[in-house]
C-alpha cells in the first residue's frame, strides 16, 4: 500500500527553487510552496525554508531581524544587546501555526531596527552601516547561547526550520506573505546535523543563499573569509557562499558577473585561449581570488534586494534549470518544478556550468557567458 | 645507468636434491627459473621472485627454498629500502606504482587492542556444543514497529516487511570480481556460501552462467563501470550492492586491462573481448547524496522492490554522516570497507594512505545511526582486514550486523598473499584467467575449504558467545560493554565507545 | 499547504490505455504501468506527466509502446530492455541510463547524463542535451547503442566511451555557446565513435581522443541513423546529411596503459 504523500516522498534529496517578478510585483507565497513541493522526492525532511523579498513594505527602511531563541533567557540576553547597539522600532512574534510535523523548539521573534546617528562614532561601527549590522549578527550568533539570527536584511525575511518545506510553510504561514522574489530549499543533510539554523536559506543582510551539493573547498574558503572578518560558525558549507558574495560584491565592489568569475573561474586551459585583454583580467581574478574559488558539486541561488542569481560549479555536477515567462524568472533543480507553476514559459534552458544566470528587476534575464 | 635494485627474495636450490625435472619452470608464472640446455646450467632470476612459494611446494624433492634477500641498501630509518626502490621505479617509468592486497604500512590494529569479556561466577558461561546457540542474522531494513492483527487465537502480521537476507552465520564472502579472480574461485565461494547458508558478492564483473545455480546466495554488484548490469542480472541475485568505493582505494576508480578481457569475461561483463574495462572514480549518475538515492530507487523500481539494496563505501574521515545519509537515502544496508581492505590492483599511494580503520568506522556509524533513531532502517556490514573469528566478534560488538571476508577467503583457497594479483599470473590459480594456471584450483576442493573456514569461524563465534554467557549473536551486537581496550588513548576509547581494561 | 496526490485516472482510447498522470506519485504511476504490461497491454499513453521518475525502469517488453506527454522525470527507462518510448516534451537527467535495448524518442530537450552506460538500443533527442551525455556508453556483440541529438551537447560528451555511436547534428545552436559540443569532448574514450555535423577544434578534444576522416561505412551508418532520426521528427534527411561531419574516435583502446608501473617489473 502506498502511504499518504504530502511532501513526504520515497526518494529524498536537496532541491532548490526561486522566482523573481521582474516588474517588482509582489506575489503570494503559494507558488513557491508548490514549486518546492513538486521536488518533494529530493528531500529527507530535515530542513526546509523560504526567503521572501518585499514582505515588509511598511518597515522597508529598517533592518528586519528574524531571530530564533531556544528559551526566554536567550531572548532577554539578545534584547539587552540589541537595545545597546540599535534602535528597535518594532518587535513582535513571527506569526505561526502549530504543525504536528515540527516540534516547537524555538521562540521565533522579529525586530525592525535602525542604526541611530549617535551610534555611528562607536568602535563597532566600522565604515558602513552594513558592517555594523554584520558585526551585530555575528555577535548574537557567536556569543549568545541559544540565539540565532535567521535573517537580517531590509524588507525581507527568512522562514526556515527542521521539516519538509510544506510543513515549514504551513507553520510560518508563508502563503500569507507577498514578495517580488522568493527562494526555497528542501534539505537532505549529510555533513551536519539537521537543526533550525542549519536549514536554508542562509542569510546575511540582503544576501540569501540556497544550495544543493557540497562545497568541498569549504575549509579553504572559510579561512579566506575569516581573514576578512567573517565568522563561519553555522556548521555548514553554505554560509561561505553568502559571505563570499557579501565580501566580493558589497565590500569590494565587484559586479555580480565578475564575482561569478572569481567564484567559478574558467579552467587555465580556457583562460589561455582567451584574447587579450580578457586573458589578463581572468588570470588576475583567478590568481587573486584563488581561495574564494568554490569547488565541489553545487548549484546555488543567491539573492539580494534586486537580483536573483543561479550558479553551478565549473563542471556541472548538480542540476539547475532556468526559465522565463512574461513577468517572471524561475530557477529550479528540476524542470518539472517550474512547469508546475507556470503554463506560459517563453524560454526554458539548462545554463552552462559556471555561467551565472542573472535576473534583475526591470531587466531581461541573461546567462552571462564566462565559460 | 646501472639498475641498482636489490631483489626482495633469493631462490636457494639444494643442488644435491635437484633432479633437473624442470617442474619449477612449469610451475612459476613469473619466469624465475631458467635452464640452459646446452650449457646444462640453471639460472634463477631472483629479482622476479614474488615469494608465492609455488615452486617450493611443487618441487618433488623439496629442493627449493625462498628466502628474504640479504642484499639491501645501507640501512636508513627514513629512506627505507622500499622508499628507495619506489623512487627508482618511478624515475625509470614515470608511472604510478601499482600493487595489490591490503595496506602494508605498520598502522596499529585496533582489533588487537580490544579484548573480549568472559563469564566468571556472577553469570554462567554456556556450552555451545550442548546448548542452543544462534548465529542467524537478517540483513536489511526493519520496521519501527510491527502491527499484528489478533483474532481469537489466530494472529496475523499486518506490517509488510522489507526484503531481508537471511544469514546462518554473520560472515559473507566479499565482492571480488570475476576478471580479477577466476571462475573457479567464484564457484568455490558460491558453493560454500550456499552450503553454509550465507552469501557471496559478485564484484563488479557480473555473474558467470556457471554461478546461476547459486544465484539465490549471490549478491550482485552495480559499480561505476556498470559492467553486466542488466535487468535480468539484477533480478537474478539475492540482493544488489551499489559500490561507491572500496577501502583499498577510496575515491578512485579502477580498470581491468583489455588483455584480461577474455571471451568468457567479455560475455559475463557484456563488453567486447580485449577492450579495457574502465570503472570511473565516481558513478557518473551520482554526484551527491540525492543522486545515490535516485539510483537506489531506480534499482528498486527495476526489481519491483523485491531485492534489498546495499551501498558500499570506503571508511573515510566523515564516514558516520555519510553512512547515515546512505541509510536515509533508502539503502537497506551500508557496507563499510576499512583501510586495511584488500584489492586485486590499486595504486600503492592510495592503498597505504587513504581512509580510516574499520574498527573506528563501525563504532562511529553505529553510534550516529542510533543517535538519529534510525539504526533499524538499515544494517551495517563491515569489511576490510577481518582475519579471524575474534575480529568478527569484535566487529559485531562494536556495532556491525555482519562482516565480509575477502583476503581470508582467498587464503582459504590457497592464496599466499604475494601481492601480484594485478599481473594476472597468480600461481595458485585464483587471481588469473590463464587456463593453465586456473587448473590449479579445483572448485570442489575450494568449496570444501571455504565452507570449512566459515564453519570453523562460526563454531568459534559460538564458543565466544558461550564464554560471554550469550546464546544469540544479536545480544553481542553493539554490546561494547563486553569489550575493553588495552593500551588505547582516551580519545581512541571514546571513538570506539569502550572502557579501558580494568575499569 | 499540501499538494493533494491522487490516484491516476485510467481510460481507453482505441488500442491505447490512457493514464492521466497529473499529481500522481511516480511509484503509483510505475506500479500501474507494470501491472498493465503484465496484463498484456502494449500501448500506453501517459498524459500530464511532470517530473515523475523511473518510468519504464527495468521493463522487459520489446513490443511495448509508451507515449509520454509532458516532462519525463529522472532515469526514464533506466535498465530498460526493449520498450519504445516517445516523449512529447523534455526529459530530465539520466534518460536511458544503463539501457539494454529499446528506443527513446524525445521531441524536446534532454539534460545531463542521457544514455549513461547504455549498452543497446536507440535514443533520439530532437533538441539540445546537457553535460556528460553518452558517458561510458558501451557495445556488446550485435548490441551497438546509437544516440542522435538534433541540437547541441554540453561538456564531456562521450566521456569514458567504450562503444556505440553518438551523432550530434547541431541543427539549432545556443546563443550562449554556439559550438556543436562542449569542452573535454570524448575524454577517456576507448571505444565507439562520435560524429559531429560541424568542424571540431582540436583543443576541445579530451584525453585519448582524436579526429578521423569518415569512411564509406561511416557514411552508410550516418545515412541510416540520421534517416531514422529525421523520419521521427519529419525532417529532410538529405538536407541534414548534406554537410561536413567530423568523426571522433579513441587514439587507443588502452588509454591508460602507460599510467601504472609495478615496482617489481620496473
Amino acid at each position: 500500500m502506498l502511504q499518504k504523500l504530502s511532501c513526504t516522498g520515497y526518494v529524498r534529496m536537496c532541491g532548490l527553487g526561486g522566482i523573481l517578478n521582474r516588474y517588482g510585483e509582489r506575489m503570494p507565497g503559494r507558488e513557491i510552496i508548490r514549486m518546492s513541493c513538486m521536488m518533494r522526492d529530493r528531500y529527507d525532511g530535515r530542513g526546509g525554508g523560504f526567503a521572501g523579498y518585499g514582505i515588509y513594505p511598511r518597515y522597508a527602511e529598517y533592518y528586519a531581524l528574524h531571530l530564533f531563541f531556544r528559551d526566554e533567557i536567550a531572548k532577554e540576553r539578545t534584547e539587552e544587546l540589541l537595545k545597546d547597539r540599535v534602535a528597535i522600532i518594532k518587535d513582535e512574534p513571527v506569526p505561526m501555526r502549530r504543525v504536528k510535523e515540527i516540534p516547537q523548539e524555538n521562540i521565533v521573534w522579529r525586530y525592525f531596527v535602525e542604526v541611530p546617528h549617535r551610534f555611528r562614532d562607536r568602535r563597532e561601527y566600522l565604515e558602513k552601516e552594513e558592517d555594523y549590522i554584520t558585526e551585530l549578527v555575528f555577535t548574537i550568533n557567536d556569543c549568545i547561547d541559544g540565539a540565532f539570527v535567521a535573517s537580517s536584511g531590509k524588507n525581507m525575511g527568512v522562514f526556515k526550520a527542521t521539516g519538509m518545506p510544506d510543513a515549514v510553510a504551513e507553520m510560518y504561514k508563508v502563503e500569507k506573505y507577498r514578495a517580488y522574489c522568493w527562494i526555497t530549499h528542501g534539505r537532505f543533510p549529510t555533513n551536519t546535523p539537521g537543526w533550525w539554523g542549519g536549514a536554508h536559506p542562509f542569510n546575511l543582510l540582503d544576501w540569501s543563499v540556497v544550495h544543493n551539493g557540497e562545497i568541498s573547498s569549504y575549509g579553504t574558503n572559510r579561512r579566506y573569509l575569516e581573514a576578512h572578518g567573517y565568522k563561519c560558525r553555522l556548521l555548514t558549507d553554505t554560509e561561505v557562499v553568502a559571505y563570499l558574495f557579501d565580501l566580493l560584491v558589497r565590500r569590494q565592489g565587484l559586479s555580480m558577473r565578475t564575482a561569478a568569475v572569481a567564484l567559478t573561474p574558467p579552467f587555465w586551459k580556457q583562460i589561455e585561449r582567451m584574447p587579450e585583454p580578457k586573458r589578463s583580467a581572468f588570470t588576475a581574478l583567478r590568481m587573486t581570488y584563488s581561495q574564494a574559488m568554490l569547488n565541489g558539486p553545487f548549484a546555488v541561488i543567491i539573492t539580494n534586494r534586486d537580483t536573483m542569481v543561479g550558479l553551478n560549479d565549473r563542471i556541472k555536477l548538480r542540476p539547475l534549470i532556468a526559465a522565463s515567462s512574461e513577468d517572471c524568472v524561475y530557477l529550479a533543480s528540476e524542470e518539472a518544478a517550474i512547469r508546475e507553476v507556470e503554463n506560459d514559459i517563453e524560454k526554458l534552458w539548462a545554463p552552462r556550468a559556471g555561467n551565472p544566470v542573472i535576473a534583475r528587476l526591470n531587466e531581461e534575464v541573461r546567462e552571462e557567458v564566462i565559460h | 645507468m646501472v639498475r641498482n635494485f636489490p631483489p626482495d627474495f633469493v631462490v636457494r636450490v639444494d643442488k644435491e636434491a635437484c633432479i633437473n625435472c624442470m617442474r619449477c619452470i612449469r610451475e612459476c608464472p613469473f619466469g624465475v627459473h631458467e635452464y640452459d640446455k646446452e650449457k646444462k646450467r640453471w639460472k634463477r632470476h631472483h629479482d622476479k621472485c614474488v615469494a608465492c612459494l609455488r615452486c617450493a611446494y611443487m618441487c618433488p624433492t623439496q629442493a627449493i627454498s625462498i628466502e628474504r634477500s640479504p642484499m639491501e641498501y645501507s640501512p636508513h630509518p627514513v629512506w627505507t629500502n622500499r622508499v628507495r626502490k619506489d623512487i627508482k621505479t618511478q624515475a625509470e617509468t614515470g608511472a604510478v606504482i601499482l600493487t595489490a592486497m591490503g595496506n602494508e604500512l605498520p598502522y596499529m590494529s585496533y582489533f588487537d587492542r580490544l579484548v573480549l569479556d568472559a563469564c566468571q561466577v556472577t553469570n554462567p558461561s554456556i556450552d555451545p556444543l550442548r546448548e542452543p546457540m544462534e548465529l542467524r542474522t537478517y540483513i536489511g531494513r526493519k520496521p519501527e514497529k510491527v502491527e499484528i492483527e489478533e483474532e481469537d487465537s489466530s494472529i496475523r502480521l499486518r506490517t509488510k516487511l522489507a526484503p531481508n537476507l537471511k544469514l546462518e552465520t554473520p560472515i559473507m564472502f566479499a565482492h571480488m570480481s570475476y576478471g580479477s579472480i577466476s571462475i573457479e574461485a567464484h564457484l568455490s565461494m558460491a558453493r560454500a556460501a550456499k552450503e553454509v547458508g550465507t552469501y557471496m558478492g559478485t564484484g563488479e564483473g557480473g555473474m558467470h552462467v556457471e554461478l546461476y545455480p547459486y544465484a539465490d546466495h549471490i549478491i550482485t554488484q552495480v559499480a561505476s563501470g556498470r559492467f553486466a548490469v542488466h535487468e535480468e542480472y539484477l533480478k537474478r541475485g539475492a540482493a544488489i550492492e551499489i559500490k561507491i568505493g572500496q577501502g583499498a582505494k577510496p575515491g578512485i576508480g579502477g580498470h581491468l586491462p583489455g588483455k584480461k578481457v577474455t571471451e568468457e569475461i567479455s560475455r559475463t561483463r557484456m563488453i567486447p573481448e580485449g577492450s579495457d574495462a574502465i570503472s570511473p572514480a565516481p558513478h557518473h549518475d551520482i554526484y551527491s547524496i540525492e543522486d545515490l538515492s535516485r539510483l537506489i530507487y531506480a534499482l528498486k523500481e527495476a526489481t519491483r522492490y523485491k531485492k534489498p539494496v546495499f551501498v558500499k563505501i570506503a571508511a573515510v574521515h566523515n564516514v558516520a554522516p555519510i553512512a547515515v545519509g546512505i541509510i536515509r537515502a533508502g539503502a537497506d544496508a551500508v557496507v563499510i570497507d576499512g583501510f586495511r581492505a584488500g584489492t586485486g590492483a590499486a595504486p600503492q599511494v592510495h592503498r597505504d594512505h587513504h581512509g580510516i580503520p574499520i574498527e573506528a568506522a563501525i563504532a562511529s556509524v553505529d553510534r550516529r545511526l542510533r543517535e538519529e533513531g534510525i539504526r533499524h532502517w538499515g544494517s551495517i556490514i563491515a569489511s576490510g582486514g577481518i582475519r579471524s573469528s575474534a575480529d568478527v566478534a569484535k566487529a559485531i560488538a562494536l556495532g556491525a550486523d555482519a562482516v565480509y571476508i575477502g583476503t581470508a577467503a582467498l587464503i582459504a583457497l590457497g592464496c599466499t598473499v604475494c601481492k601480484k594479483c594485478y599481473t594476472g599470473k597468480c600461481a595458485w590459480g585464483i587471481a588469473t584467467q590463464d587456463p593453465e594456471l586456473r587448473k590449479r584450483l579445483d572448485p570442489e576442493e575450494g568449496a570444501r575449504r571455504a565452507a570449512n573456514l566459515l564453519r570453523a569461524w562460526s563454531h568459534e563465534l559460538k564458543e565466544i558467545l558461550g564464554a560471554l554467557g550469550l546464546n544469540s549473536i544479536e545480544s553481542l551486537r553493539s554490546n561494547r560493554d563486553r569489550l575493553r581496550g588495552v593500551g588505547l588513548s582516551e580519545p581512541e576509547l571514546r571513538v570506539l565507545g569502550v572502557k579501558p581494561a580494568g575499569e | 499547504m499540501e499538494i493533494p496526490l491522487r490516484k491516476a485516472r485510467v481510460s481507453r482510447e482505441d488500442e491505447f490505455v490512457v493514464i492521466d498522470a497529473k499529481g500522481v506519485h511516480y511509484r503509483e504511476l510505475n506500479e500501474l504501468i507494470n501491472e498493465l504490461v503484465e496484463r498484456g497491454e502494449r500501448k500506453l499513453r501517459l498524459l500530464n506527466v511532470n517530473g515523475q521518475r523511473y518510468i519504464a525502469d527495468g521493463l522487459r517488453c520489446s513490443d511495448c509502446y509508451i507515449e509520454i506527454h509532458g516532462v519525463a522525470g529522472d532515469d526514464l527507462a533506466a535498465f530498460a530492455n526493449g520498450p519504445t518510448i516517445v516523449v512529447y516534451g523534455d526529459v530530465q537527467d539520466g534518460a536511458g541510463n544503463t539501457m539494454n535495448a529499446g528506443r527513446i524518442i524525445v521531441h524536446g530537450n534532454g539534460t545531463d547524463i542521457i544514455g549513461h552506460s547504455m549498452r543497446g538500443g536507440e535514443i533520439f533527442v530532437r533538441g539540445h542535451v546537457g553535460y556528460r551525455v553518452g558517458i561510458h556508453m558501451k557495445e556488446y556483440r550485435e548490441q551497438v547503442p546509437v544516440l542522435v541529438v538534433g541540437g547541441t551537447a554540453g561538456d564531456f560528451l562521450g566521456e569514458y566511451m567504450a562503444g556505440g555511436r553518438i551523432v550530434i547534428l547541431g541543427l539549432e545552436r545556443l546563443e550562449t555557446y554556439p559550438e556543436i559540443a562542449g569542452e573535454w569532448l570524448a575524454t577517456g574514450i576507448h571505444g565507439g565513435a562520435i560524429y559531429l555535423r560541424d568542424e571540431v577544434d582540436e583543443d576541445k578534444l579530451g584525453y585519448g581522443a582524436k579526429t578521423e576522416r569518415l569512411s564509406h561505412s561511416d557514411r552508410r551508418f550516418l545515412s541510416e541513423a540520421v534517416g531514422k532520426f529525421c523520419s521521427c521528427f519529419s525532417l529532410n534527411a538529405e538536407e541534414v546529411l548534406n554537410a561536413e561531419f567530423t568523426k571522433v574516435v579513441p587514439k587507443s583502446h588502452r588509454p591508460f596503459a602507460e599510467m601504472y608501473s609495478d615496482s617489481k617489473e620496473g
